[in-house]
């Protein structure tokens, strides 16, 4: 076989190998991309010209108007941020603290501590949910954020606890070793050299802690579904569940929720994949 | 990974030690296992009208399980679970582990920006998911038909959503248009950290990257995608948000989308003329909780430990 035979060959698996990878990139992105295209046309422009981009002749936002007359959708986003950047920010200091630990000194139990805080890894806290309504109730924290808060950071805590203990034994040891003969307190050799040290793994249990928080259902709807404490999945379950026939509204208020978590992927996805390929997840 | 072990003795630093486990320890013991633990102690008590919660023993379970009305409602979620599940392992993770394969050949271009785009949707709320394609699929719109039509299968297009036949099997496929990112990115990881020599051996001597992917790179990353099908064990099993939002907690038509996550929902809250009941509802749980157990221990016990034999 000739050398320019290779080539033409390979030229031509080139080809087929893009074309896959084009067409599944078309089947997850377009569904998304027809939404909130449709989210800028009148009624009319919708229904009879549904792949069609938004025109001089169609082009409306009159649905965004309506969401945002008809339902609180600033304070569902509001809630939605606060609840998971407070989340992050108690799960990763809380997270880091206990995963250097574990990986730093040597005592009793510290093997059994380390598997008893992995069992949330594998096993979900909604089958606790019965008991987790009823602790809230006596709590007193009904339709409240901070309800939220401590569970999600309960159910952030076993992975981020894991990924960053495997992390932290990558940490050289002289690094530690030079701060304790200099006299430095425990306190102070995590706060000033270690902290800064996982940075990078610290961004990425950010995202994995981040997103299923953000995305949730499940506990909005039974921990704080009313009271204008709707986050915003929960926020875009009612409104569409009473506006299903207004195509403009629901076609808006999906768009609003999607655009800003593409907006915050496109930001962080280098960091995810980062951290994933950095051997985060064995 | 070989770890060198903690190196501190913790004598020297009590209260630092003590300091940093407790906060995170006693949030999740609050709110993690002491809420499963207590779910597993209500379900084994009752309250009767007006009166206190009394210890029934396993009289919950007997209800769920072969009560005639609990049974017929709590055999025919799991098994639509069953299902939900299976559609997920035979198309989900093959898709998954085919991208990631193309993904990780040599010298292709644009890598990095298909792997973004082709993730974006798991990043989605489920329940923006479901709306996404509720819409698609509906036939007021017509969009989806349309689509159909540019492949040449209008003929195929249905109310598909709204049948019993396929309601089940369409929300599957939803959930696997949004999923595939997971197998894609883990096992896309597992490819990437094969070391070059393992690989390059075998194209020195004149085999294809298929031929090297399907005897060389899949059986090395074998362990993940046992790990991979764990998580999308465990992730089926606890589903509910895509069903709630696409047919509410009644899992319609006529049952035929009820999984355990929406029969847990209804058995706890109750829903139309049917009250809520916590004991009921801490049944179900535990019994999610039995099935979820029992595939992670099958995964850990008979599957991992085999697989690490095997790479040895």
């Amino acid at each position: 076989m000739s050398f320019s035979n290779i080539r033409r060959e390979d030229a031509s698996r080139a080809v087929i190998v893009h074309a896959i990878l084009l067409t599944y990139t078309l089947v997850a992105l377009y569904p998304i991309f027809l939404i909130v295209i449709n989210a800028f046309k009148t009624r009319k422009g919708i229904f009879r010209d549904p792949m069609g981009l938004p025109n001089a002749e169609t082009f409306s936002i009159e649905g965004f108007t309506k969401v945002l007359a008809k339902s609180n959708f600033e304070l569902f986003f509001y809630n939605s941020f606060t609840v998971t950047i407070v989340t992050i920010v108690i799960v990763l200091l809380l997270a880091s603290m206990a995963a250097w630990a574990l990986s730093e000194y040597k005592f009793p139990g510290n093997t059994a501590l380390a598997l008893y805080l992995a069992i949330g890894i594998m096993v979900p806290i909604r089958l606790g949910s019965v008991s987790i309504l009823n602790l809230i109730v006596d709590l007193g924290l009904v339709n409240t954020l901070t309800a939220l808060v401590l569970v999600y950071v309960a159910q952030g805590l076993p992975l981020a606890i894991f990924i960053l203990t495997e992390f932290m034994h990558q940490i050289p040891k002289d690094l530690k070793e030079a701060a304790r003969c200099d006299g430095v307190g425990e306190f102070k050799i995590f706060f000033a050299i270690i902290l800064p040290l996982i940075r990078p793994a610290v961004a990425t249990v950010a995202v994995f802690t981040m997103i299923p928080i953000w995305n949730d259902l499940w506990f909005p709807l039974i921990l704080a579904p009313g009271d204008g404490k709707q986050t915003i999945t929960l926020g875009v379950q009612q409104f569409i569940g009473q506006y299903v026939t207004d195509w403009n509204a629901v076609l808006a208020s999906l768009s609003l929720a999607i655009i800003p978590i593409l907006i915050l992927y496109l930001i962080f996805s280098r960091q995810l994949i980062r951290g994933l390929t950095s051997g985060a997840v064995k | 990974m070989a770890h060198s072990g903690p190196m501190t003795d913790w004598r020297k630093a009590k209260l630092p030690v003590i300091a940093f486990l407790a906060p995170a320890t006693i949030i999740y013991t609050l709110f993690m296992i002491y809420p499963l633990l207590d779910s597993i102690r209500l379900s084994f008590y009752a309250t009767p009208s007006g009166g206190e919660a009394a210890f029934v023993g396993l009289d919950n379970y007997r209800t769920i399980l072969a009560d005639p009305d609990w049974a017929s409602v709590f055999w025919n979620s799991f098994w639509n679970n069953m299902k939900f599940f299976a559609v997920h392992m035979l198309v989900q993770n093959p898709i998954g582990i085919a991208l990631a394969g193309i993904l990780s050949l040599p010298q292709l271009r644009f890598r990095n920006t298909y792997r973004t785009m082709m993730i974006m949707p798991t990043m989605l709320s489920v329940v923006i998911v479901g709306f996404i394609w509720q819409l698609i699929l509906s036939p007021v719109w017509g969009v989806g038909a349309d689509l159909l039509d540019i492949v040449g299968l209008k003929s195929l297009f249905g109310p598909w959503l709204g049948k019993e036949a396929s309601a089940l099997i369409t929300l599957s496929f939803i959930s696997v248009w949004q999923w595939v990112g997971i197998p894609l990115m883990l096992i896309y990881a597992a490819l990437l950290a094969i070391p070059d020599d393992l690989v390059d051996a075998a194209v020195v001597d004149g085999a294809t990257h298929f031929e090297v992917f399907i005897h060389i790179k899949l059986p090395l990353v074998l362990p993940t995608v046992a790990m991979v099908s764990i998580l999308t064990f465990v992730g089926n099993f606890n589903a509910f948000d895509l069903i709630y939002a696409v047919k509410g907690a009644l899992a319609g038509p006529n049952f035929s989308t009820d999984i355990m996550g929406t029969l847990f929902y209804r058995t706890f809250f109750g829903y139309q003329l049917q009250l809520g009941n916590p004991h009921l509802g801490a049944t179900v749980a535990s019994l999610m909780f039995l099935i979820i157990l029992g595939g992670v221990l099958f995964y850990l016990f008979a599957i991992q430990r085999r697989l690490a034999r095997y790479q040895m």
